[in-house]
This record gives structure tokens, sequence and C-alpha cells, in this order.
């Protein structure tokens, strides 16, 4: 197979183009200052984190052929009690304290994901009506436990989450590696990758087969839950602050769209990690470059519409065969012919 | 779709062939509505013990004007979705439409150009996504988002303000009350809404179209072997539905006599989340557009129970629509299960 049939050569140049734009672009793509990498390349990097944790955890409630409408509620949620309590420490820089309140916000992100997979699982709610339950009370329960207030930390350790670096890398980058290389492993490494398949082929054979496809199904979106949750923190350490009605807001669709560009079909059955790593990635990069191309407000949207639309397009086989395919079956009716 | 009233036979009872069961049990595939349809009831008289102005008349009638545009918006939806497909973009069909509208309009062009022109062109975009999930393969989820991306990008880009609609045909329509009986008059977007939903429960039911695209919904390879349109009646759907979100605009701007880029945000979910209410199955080929209605109904009565409410800020009222959600689809959901 040529390299330009594999499924993601057309994002993957499309991710290319861009970065090329911000080399020429921006005045510092990737330069170290103060000890560690510093400019756009970084800023990619460091900004996808959140989306990277959403999507990962969204293609793994896809590939059971579910959807989660619900993880920018719960990105919110998580960051708002993380604000909350780390705002009552009496001292704010107390990294044992920081860590503990991360555990309760991520645990507490974690129910949510329980509460969503009881809903599809074991009520059998189609998915997309039982996380728009939560996405709708969601922003209201965030709301309410920040009091209807923006809640404003000067947490050091907090801080670190979103802007730190470690070993010249920003730390909100290596958690989101981290993140991906676990999924990888558990999914890739051991048969919980086959089971999540057969799951989102078919339930009922996999239920057959032996499988525990109720499980399954409540573990990935606990999962996701999880991921979102620590997202929503990254997002609000970044921001140094909760806020229940931006933080995550319209993420959910982001985080589809990357997965389809990532080439997991949203029926369910196969999926690819690395493939929506890279869907995000390509997000992330056309926030930036229509910064860096210095395209008004108003046609941000516009732009982000081309390029989707081109993605789109370019995965799609049978458009490359109506595109292309007019150049290269001149040569084969000339050799019927001769 | 098999009916369950195979048992009786199997005892060989014939003659007496069960016609009391029958009338005690109804058809499988009215189930969900017949259960929405009682839960809707009950929830309209929890209303009537606790409130004591919910009786007027007006409660009625304005659920019905005041959910216009998301039941001919969710109307067209349910042929989407009844194919099996999913249709993002109709929020930003409606924003355009409004945006183009009142631009328009500002240019004084004619009016009655003027609505035409943005009918036309709500189902082109239909048209476009419909071809390109047709020819292309693309999925209806990914094509219809970027239609919201371009429709809603496209609506920015012409205007980023309110525009306001000072032509008189929009005026008049906007303050023109229909009376229905004493001190009860609604106006003419709910008649426009309640039209929309007859034209569509007649297409579906008793047309060709209608028949093709349930079988389309159950299954698009058997529908294609048996020699059904199914490239045309797909394209056919969104063209309908990008319709239906136009349509959804032009009552947007005759109610608020207003364009703005930002109207209809969200929709989308609002009438996907009422078509299954109403017991429309995403996976395609089972539902009705009455049902439908009753999911509108649901949905606008939530809403009105917490303007009665009235002491409720925002956050508790996000939330009480989630648990009333919630606890609808769960009796639902339990009603339905008993049933089978």
């Amino acid at each position: 197979m040529s390299i330009v049939k594999k499924r993601l050569f057309w994002p993957s140049l499309i991710l290319v183009v861009m970065l090329g734009i911000n080399v020429f672009t921006s005045n510092q793509f990737l330069t170290i200052q103060d000890g560690h990498l510093f400019g756009t390349l970084i800023d990619i990097l460091r900004g996808s984190a959140p989306l990277v944790l959403v999507s990962v955890g969204m293609t793994l409630v896809i590939a059971t052929g579910g959807i989660d409408l619900s993880v920018g509620a719960v990105m919110a949620i998580s960051g708002a009690v993380a604000c909350l309590l780390i705002q009552d420490l009496g001292n704010q820089n107390s990294v044992a304290s920081v860590l503990l309140i991360i555990g309760i916000a991520i645990a507490v992100a974690l129910v949510l994901g329980l509460w969503n997979g009881t809903l599809v699982a074991v009520v059998g709610i189609q998915p997309i009506i039982a996380t728009l339950i939560l996405m709708v009370a969601g922003r209201g329960l965030a709301q309410l436990v920040t009091d209807g207030q923006i809640i404003n930390v000067q947490s050091g350790p907090y801080s670190t989450l979103a802007s730190g670096f470690f070993l010249s890398l920003p730390v909100a980058f290596l958690i989101a590696v981290a993140a991906v290389v676990l999924t990888i492993l558990l999914t890739r490494r051991t048969a919980l990758g086959l089971l999540l398949e057969s799951v989102g082929g078919s339930p009922t054979a996999s239920r057959l087969a032996g499988i525990s496809a109720r499980r399954i199904t409540v573990m990935v979106y606990v999962v996701a839950g999880g991921f979102a949750g620590l997202a929503g923190l990254i997002y609000s350490a970044d921001i140094k602050s909760a806020d229940s009605i931006s933080a995550g807001n319209l993420i959910e669709l982001d985080a589809i769209l990357a997965v389809v560009i990532g080439g997991t079909a949203l029926i369910g059955g196969r999926f690819s990690i690395i493939g929506t790593v890279l869907g995000a990635v390509i997000i992330q990069t056309l926030r930036i470059t229509v910064v860096a191309l210095d395209i008004p407000d108003k046609a941000n949207l516009l732009f982000k519409a081309v390029v989707v639309v081109a993605l789109c397009l370019s995965q799609s086989p049978e458009f490359r065969a109506k595109v292309f395919g007019r150049f290269k079956r001149r040569p084969a009716v000339e050799k019927v012919a001769a | 779709m098999t009916t369950m009233q195979t048992s009786p036979v199997v005892k060989g009872d014939g003659p007496q062939l069960n016609k009391r069961h029958r009338s005690f049990r109804p058809n499988t595939k009215h189930v969900p509505i017949l259960a929405t349809l009682g839960l809707l009831v009950a929830m309209y008289v929890s209303g009537l013990a606790n409130y004591p102005r919910f009786d007027n008349p007006m409660v009625v009638v304005n659920l019905f004007r005041d959910n216009a545009v998301l039941l001919v918006v969710a109307v067209g939806m349910t042929f989407v979705i009844l194919t099996g497909g999913i249709d993002l973009s109709v929020g930003a069909v409606i924003s355009l439409t409004t945006v183009l509208t009142a631009t328009l309009l500002k240019a004084d062009w004619p009016p009655l150009v003027v609505l035409p022109a943005v009918l036309v062109l709500g189902a082109l975009i239909g048209a476009g996504q419909g071809a390109v999930i047709h020819y292309f393969k693309v999925e209806p989820f990914i094509a219809t988002l970027a239609g919201l991306f371009l429709a809603r990008g496209l609506a920015l880009f012409i205007n980023e303000d309110s525009i306001p609609i000072r032509n008189d045909m929009w005026r008049e329509l906007s303050d023109f009350r229909i009376p229905l009986a004493d001190g009860v008059s609604t106006k003419p977007i709910a008649i426009v809404a309640l039209l929309t939903l007859l034209i569509a429960a007649v297409v579906l039911a008793w047309t060709r179209f209608g028949r093709n695209v349930y079988a389309i919904g159950g299954n698009a390879d058997s529908a294609l072997l048996m020699g059904l349109p199914v490239g045309r009646t797909k394209i056919a759907v969104y063209t309908l539905s990008g319709f239906c979100a136009a349509l959804g605009g032009v009552l947007f701007s005759i109610n608020s006599t207003s364009g703005w880029a930002g109207q209809g945000n969200g929709i989308e979910l609002d009438a996907i989340a009422a078509c299954v209410i109403g017991g429309v199955l995403l996976t395609g080929g089972s539902g009705f557009v009455w049902g439908t209605l009753l999911g509108v109904l649901v949905t606008g009565l939530i809403r009105t129970l917490i303007n009665f409410q009235g002491d409720l800020n925002v956050a508790w009222s996000q939330i009480i629509v989630g648990v009333l959600l919630f606890s609808f689809i769960v009796m639902q959901r339990l009603v339905t299960r008993k049933a089978r």
C-alpha cells in the first residue's frame, strides 16, 4: 500500500503544512529560554493537553459504540471542586494538600463517569441522551459548587499542572503523554482493546461470547470521566481560577471531531488512540495558526470550517477516487485499446 | 416490526382470538409514544396541583408558541434520524438565516424575495451535506458538524452584532395575534409550526418517500437491494432538515424582529433530545413525528414548570432540568420495558 493511501497520511500532511506556516509566521518556533524549551511548538504541545486527554477518553467510549456529551461539564465540575478546596487551604503552596485535592477532584470526575456508565449500561438509556442529562445539569452543579462566582487561586503547586516544566518539557504535555502511553499499553498489550472493539461491534454477540459487555461499557465511561476531570484541572490551573461557564465549553464537539479525524468510526468497533492524538493536536494547531496568520476574529470559524471540510474530504476514499481517479484512469484505458 | 400477540395462537384458542387482548395491549411500536403521553399528562397534572394559575389555557397555548422553532427543527430532525443519520447544523442554519434575513431586509430587499431566498439557501445547505454524506461516505455527525462551523462561520462573518429588523411585514407578523377563545390568542408562528408537523406526519405515513425513509433507516443495504432510491432519499432528508431549520430561523427572526449570529446555539441537541424522548430511535427506522411533538412538549413543559417556580437561579434551574429529564427518561424506560 502506498503511503498516500494510508488513513492518517492526509491529516498528518495538513498538520505538517500548518506547522510549516507557524515556522514562518512566529518569531520563536522553538528556542531555549530560562533553561527550558520555549516557542510556538511548545505552546501547541502544552495547549493541546486538555483536548488530547478528553479525546482519548472519548475514543474509548466511541469504540464501544457510545458517545459522551458530558465531558465539558465534568471539566467544569472538577476545576470548580479543586479551586474551592484550594481556596480554603491555609497554605495554598503546600504540595501535599494540593496533591490530595487533585486526587479528590479526579475522584469526583470518576464518580460522574460511573453515573454516565450506569445510565448507559445498566439502565439502558441511549448514550447521547444519558450523557446529555449530565451535560445540562453538570454546569449547574459546577456553578453551585462555586456559588456562581469565579474562584481565583494563588497556588504555586496547582499552576505547575499547566505552566510548569519538568526536564525542560511542559508538565501538562507530560501528563497527556503519560495518559496516552498508559492507555495504549492497556488496550494494545492486553486483551482489553480487543474486548472494547468486540463490545463496539456487537454488545450481544460479545456477551454471548462470555465478555462482560456491561462492565466494560461502565468502565469506559468512568475512564472518560477521569480523563475529562484531569483535563478540567489543567484548564483551571492554566487560568488560575474556576470558571464554571466557559471551562470545557463545546469541547465535546472538538473531541468527537478529533476522534473521527483519527479514523475511529462513530458506530463503534475499531479505534486508534494515536489517530485521535493526531486529530487533537491538529485542532489545537489550527487554533494557534489562526492567531499566527492574523485572521480577523469574525473569520475564525469560517477558516476552521474550511480546514475541517478539507480534512473530511481528504479522508474519504470515495472523494479521492472521484477527484484523483480521473487522472489515473486514462493510461488504463489506453492499455486496453492497445 | 413483529407484533407480540402470538402466544394465544400457539395455545390454539383459534376463534376467540383475543379481541380483548388486542384492545388492551397497544402495538409495540406505539408503546414509547403512549408512555411519553401518559408521563406528559402526569407532569401537567402535577403542575396543576402545585401552582394556582397553571389551569390557565394560555399555559398550554404558550407551550406551542414558545417552542414553535424547536418543533419545526425537530420535525426536520426526525426525518434525518429515521434514516439513521443526524444533523448537527440546524442551530447554525437558524443563525445564518436570521442574520441573512435581517441584513437583506436592512438593504431594502423586498420581503417576498428575502423569504424564499433564505428558505432555498437552507435547503441547499442541507442538500450539500446530504450529497457529501451520500457520495463521499463521510459520517453524518462529522459532515453536519462541518456544516455547523461553516454556517455559523458565515453568519459571524456577515455580522457579529445583533441586527434589528424594521421591515413592516416582519413587524406586523410579529405583533399579529390569532384569537382562539376569550382571552386566549396565539402567534402565527405557532400555527406555522403545527402546519409543518401535520404535513410531515402525512408525508411520513402516506407517501412513497415516507416509506423509503423508514426502509433506509431499518436497513440501508436491504433498501438498496429492493431498488429503493437510497441516495436520493438520503439527500432529500438532509435537504428537508435544512429547509426546516431555515424556516425555524425565519420564525425566530419574526418572533424577535432581529437577526443575530448567536441565535439557535445548542438547539440541535434540544431537537435530538426531543426526538429521542418521543421514542424515535437514533439507530433509525423507528419512530413518529407525533412522538417528536410530545418530546418538544415535555422539554417545553419542564421549562414552564421552572418558570412557575420562579425563585430558581440559573444553576438550580439547569440542575432541575437535568433531574426532570433524568426521571422522565428512566420512567419511560421502565414503562416500555414492562410492556415488552
